[in-house]
């Protein structure tokens, strides 16, 4: 191990550990997009919380769907709540037609945008996206004018700053160097720049990468210094995809978009399949071996 | 010459293919069957310049085959992942998407996000905007409809996930240069924006479909110039292609009863 001192610099922690220390009320982002590479491990623990009233910021999928079942949110900003190949989010559905959901739609392009801007520590960033669309009603935008000869009135994409930020990767060492494989990280970097503090979920937490594996440092998609605790989760992305790991489950998430049309149904997914915790979760689905058999999802 | 024996979905596939021709350099999009196999047929024929993706994050000089295939088949020849999207293909203008929104109106205006009700509380919440207003101001656009109603053809949207050509929308001061629709295939005809002030045109009508049914079936006056031309039908080297780029034959699910070509 050369002259580090690897034992005063430690960042590993659990789930639970650090959910427990979050407060009602936060602003919680989440990395992945849709129904892909969630850190839904790192979710369960916060539905098996007592934590409410926050404010969730997402490319939503079964993620946001959950936390509104679960009655854990106040607030959604979001770009769109899918689960690709179930297009309609059941529960993002039904928490939009009560209408008792404060939210934030945007385009896709506007949140990563906002959350640039939150990274950048920018009060905001010029946009023509939003303009002649309904979503500049809807969201309450203002505009803002080029001081420039063009004169261009554009609309003012306000910074999205999160006081966390809840991301799943393939690897990271206990000092926060992470490795995201697979073929797209989506905005994963932007919700961890953005956010005061990151929480990093790993299928494997191995011994400093430079040792372990130092071919793929340019999976390293964000810095260590935006990584504050490190969870090791093997198939916490489960039952959303994770290449090349593993696919989606999409029984699983037919079974879980099933629980919605049932009376009492999310009470009876949250306590039977999610349940105490990860071990009974995993157990509940099928097993390690059979997510990591769990085919890749072909586009 | 007679055309070959052709489904609907064949010919609807051909004409979406149309609506990429002269674009040039750019990435074609097609969400849904038929435009994403039409964007296929486009590259592989009339626009050997047109770029594609895998549907995942890799750009691919061999069209994709729609449905199960091996995870490795495609040929990565480029990356356009989501997270370069925005900066690479979309507020760049350097893209086609062809989409199929839930409401269209007399101003190319289309709905992605809810009907009924509110935005505070929709009655039906569909997809949200999405992508929709980035896209329809930075990039061209056009629209398949596989059941052209006026369901789907209304005077005004529910709400506005697209950028179209209401006046009453255009913010006086920013720039809508970049908003381009292009062209309307449906299951009946196709149009465009050529009218005055970019009013919805008839451009051609399907083999058997009348004036009348494109004007019962829309909820706003189409410009209708003159006598329309039909549709031109699949050759057997499209049809061929086409086969190849849906070897599960999924376009047969697309279209209520898979109807042939040629109508009764």
């Amino acid at each position: 191990m050369g002259f580090r001192s690897v034992t005063t610099f430690d960042k590993r922690t659990t789930a639970d550990a650090v959910i427990g220390k979050l407060r009602d009320g936060m602003t919680i982002g989440i990395g992945g997009w849709g129904p892909r590479r969630k850190p839904m491990a790192l979710v369960r623990a916060l539905l098996r919380s007592d934590v409410k009233d926050l404010t969730i910021v997402a490319y939503g999928g079964p993620d946001v769907g959950m936390l509104l079942a679960a009655g854990k949110v106040r607030k959604l900003i979001y770009g769109f709540v899918s689960l690709d190949a179930i297009p309609l989010e059941p529960y993002f559905r039904k928490a939009r037609e009560a209408g008792a959901l404060e939210v934030l739609e945007l385009d896709e392009g506007m949140l990563q945008w906002g959350l640039k801007a939150a990274a950048l520590r920018l009060p905001f960033l010029p946009t023509r996206v939003g303009l002649g669309t309904d979503l500049f009603e809807q969201g309450g935008f203002k505009t803002v004018t080029s001081p420039y000869d063009d004169g261009e009135v554009m609309l003012a994409m306000p910074a999205v700053p999160l006081d966390l930020a809840l991301i799943h990767v393939h690897r990271a060492d206990r000092m926060g160097n992470i490795q995201a494989l697979g073929p797209d990280t989506y905005y994963d970097d932007w919700f961890a720049k953005a956010a005061k503090e990151v929480v990093v979920s790993a299928e494997e937490v191995v011994e400093p990468v430079d040792h372990s594996y130092p071919e793929d440092a340019k999976a390293n998609i964000f810095e260590r210094c935006f990584v504050h605790h490190v969870v090791a989760a093997k198939h916490g992305a489960h039952p959303t995809s994770m290449p090349p790991s593993y696919g989606w489950d999409m029984p699983a998430l037919k079974a879980y978009v099933a629980s919605a049309g049932e009376e009492d149904g999310w009470q009876r997914y949250r306590s039977d399949v999610i349940g105490a915790d990860e071990a009974h979760y995993l157990a509940q689905v099928g097993g390690d071996d059979a997510i990591a058999k769990l085919p890749l999802p072909i586009f | 010459m007679t055309a070959p024996e052709h489904m609907l979905s064949e010919l609807l596939i051909v004409a979406c293919s149309e609506v990429f021709r002269g674009n040039g350099e750019i990435v074609a999009t097609g969400i849904g069957p038929i435009p994403r196999v039409a964007a296929g047929l486009a590259k592989l024929t009339h626009n050997p310049a047109l770029m594609m993706t895998d549907g995942e994050a890799y750009l691919v000089e061999d069209p994709v085959p729609i449905g199960p295939r091996g995870y490795d088949d495609r040929k990565p020849a480029g990356y356009l992942p989501f997270s370069r999207y925005f900066d690479s293909a979309v507020w760049t203008g350097k893209r086609h998407a062809v989409v199929s929104p839930i409401q269209i109106d007399r101003f190319g205006q289309t709905n992605l996000s809810f009907i009924g009700g509110s935005f505070d509380k929709p009655k039906i919440q569909m997809l949200g905007a999405r992508g929709f207003p980035g896209n329809s101001i930075h990039h061209i656009n056009s629209m398949f409809v596989p059941a052209h109603s006026k369901r789907i053809f209304v005077p005004e949207v529910d709400s506005v996930s697209s950028v179209g050509y209401n006046p009453a929308k255009r913010l006086a001061g920013a720039n809508f240069s970049g908003v381009d629709l292009r062209f309307i295939v449906t299951d009946l005809c196709v149009m465009d924006f050529g009218g005055p002030d970019h009013a919805i045109r008839l451009v051609s009508l399907h083999d058997g479909v009348t004036v009348d049914q494109v004007r019962e079936a829309t909820g706003f006056d189409v410009l209708i110039e003159g006598t329309p031309p039909v549709t031109a039908t699949p050759t057997e080297e499209q049809l061929a292609i086409i086969a190849k780029l849906d070897p599960h034959n999924i376009r047969a699910t697309v279209l209520k009863g898979n109807p042939p070509g040629k109508r009764a």
